[in-house]
């Protein structure tokens, strides 16, 4: 449209103007400082290799607080995975990454290592954790890749694994971690997270025992938690108040990384 | 609701490539009919022009930071919207339907008058609060897939995790349908419209004589 005016014509296009100038100077430099801001974010340097590593500083900082948000508001020990009839586990179950559990294991020499506080080592043989009482799991594993299927998985939960071996005390702490026997893959875990009724430390994979390459003998299956908490062939368990290491939190992925 | 609008367009061009980086992770979404694949989300030479592959945790990082920015600014736009009264200029009434229907054959230059409108068009109005919706709907459908367990409600609403995640997709293509053609359509209308969306102001021409109309911060 035209500005045509009769009367003042100076005084509205001089208005006119000045409010342009101001509007467009104010969205000019507001956009300026957002640019600069995404920037800043962009090139912010990497946080200390510690617990956590690999991620731009202040994402770490708002991974964390996240978590604590989602932890304190949302988690709740009642709230199950879906569970599905068995009819519905896959015959072939997925297999990404043979990280730490590369080749075969002897599962008769295999032993569970457990760290007590008490500087107390347990050393658990696999018959001794069949003896316990076995939980059947179906559900859809995720992966933090995007992908998912529902998968049939049996073992002694964790919760009872804790009250058979007396380790009470330990499960007061505010986390346990695994590794596996060669020490390349270790995760941390939350106890709340440990602690969930469908937690399972499992041996068995659609009934049969588990083939290496799904973590023979045992292996961590925990539906709250994304495939990369779910460790394969655990060699030791610790607990602390602390974050114990975790691969994948050192490669720039969220420590909690909870569903 | 300009501030709004505004800053809404970064976040959300961070959250399509953050969500970017995370979905090449698993790009499995294809437009298939009758065995016959018409496109590929997304072809190798997208990914390799936008610097996609490999960065799945970044993403993540990212993604989960600018939701809360996101969010929070859909949240202000709807409370601003209901506290000034303004969304009965935006939200669809019983006329819109047809009247958007004018609108768009009078647009394609198939009908010569417009129907009579107030602030926004009834094609506007629609499109407008769809947008919105989708809005909200990103927000649902992303908690659904962030934290399938805690809200498995959401999940359950949005039948299944998989359907979740293709309706979070399908919202993302939706919002770069809707820019391409909002942003033919800010072209077309001109500039003393597109100073009203930074400036919020227009220069209305009454008989030979011009008004100043104070617009506020709409």
């Amino acid at each position: 449209m035209k500005k045509k005016s009769i009367k003042k014509p100076l005084t509205i296009e001089q208005k006119i103007r000045r409010r342009e100038f101001l509007s467009f100077g104010i969205f000019g430099a507001l956009g300026v400082a957002a640019y600069s801001g995404w920037k800043w974010l962009y090139h912010a340097p990497e946080e200390a290799a510690g617990i956590t590593a690999g991620a731009r500083q202040p994402l770490r900082r708002a991974l964390n607080k996240t978590e604590l948000f989602f932890r304190r508001l949302t988690f709740n020990e009642s709230h199950l995975a879906k569970t599905y009839p068995v009819s519905m586990a896959a015959k072939t179950v997925r297999h990404n990454s043979d990280i730490g559990s590369e080749g075969d294991i002897d599962t008769a020499v295999w032993k569970l290592e457990v760290k007590k506080l008490n500087g107390q080592k347990l050393f658990i043989g696999f018959d001794e954790i069949k003896a316990l009482p076995k939980t059947d799991l179906v559900f859809d594993f995720k992966c933090v890749e995007g992908w998912d299927q529902i998968q049939h998985w049996g073992g002694v939960t964790f919760a009872e694994f804790v009250k058979h071996f007396g380790l009470q005390t330990e499960a007061k702490l505010g986390y346990v971690g695994l590794m596996t026997p060669d020490k390349g893959y270790y995760v941390g875990i939350d106890m709340p997270s440990a602690l969930h009724p469908q937690t399972v430390l499992a041996y068995e994979m659609n009934g049969q025992p588990l083939a290496a390459q799904h973590g023979k003998p045992l292996r961590l299956i925990i539906p709250v938690k994304y495939g990369i908490k779910n460790l394969k062939r655990i060699g030791s368990i610790n607990f602390s108040d602390r974050r114990p290491p975790d691969y994948w939190a050192e490669q720039g992925y969220d420590y909690y990384s909870g569903l | 609701m300009r501030w709004t609008h505004w800053v809404n367009f970064p976040i959300l061009g961070i959250m399509i490539w953050s969500g970017l980086l995370i979905y090449w992770a698993n790009d499995v979404y294809t437009i298939t009919i009758f065995g016959h694949t018409f496109v590929r989300f997304f072809p190798q030479w997208f990914y390799d022009t936008l610097h996609i592959p490999q960065r799945l945790s970044e993403g993540m990082a990212f993604h989960f930071l600018f939701m809360w920015f996101f969010a929070l600014n859909g949240l202000c736009y709807v409370l601003y919207t209901l506290i000034t009264g303004d969304w009965r200029q935006l939200w669809p009434n019983r006329y819109s339907l047809k009247e958007a229907w004018q609108v768009l054959l009078h647009d394609l230059r198939i009908r010569k008058t417009a129907p009579p409108q107030g602030k926004y068009n009834a094609a506007q109005r629609i499109a407008y609060s769809a947008i919105i919706l989708m809005g909200a709907g990103s927000v649902f459908t992303g908690l659904a897939i962030y934290k399938p367990v805690q809200f498995y409600w959401l999940v359950w609403l949005m039948g299944g995790y998989h359907l979740a995640r293709i309706w979070h997709f399908m919202l993302t293509i939706g919002y770069v349908l809707f820019f391409m053609v909002h942003v033919v359509q800010v072209v077309l209308a001109g500039w003393n419209n597109f100073r009203s969306a930074v400036a919020g102001f227009e220069v209305i021409d009454e008989q030979s004589k011009a008004v100043l109309n104070e617009k506020e911060k709409h």
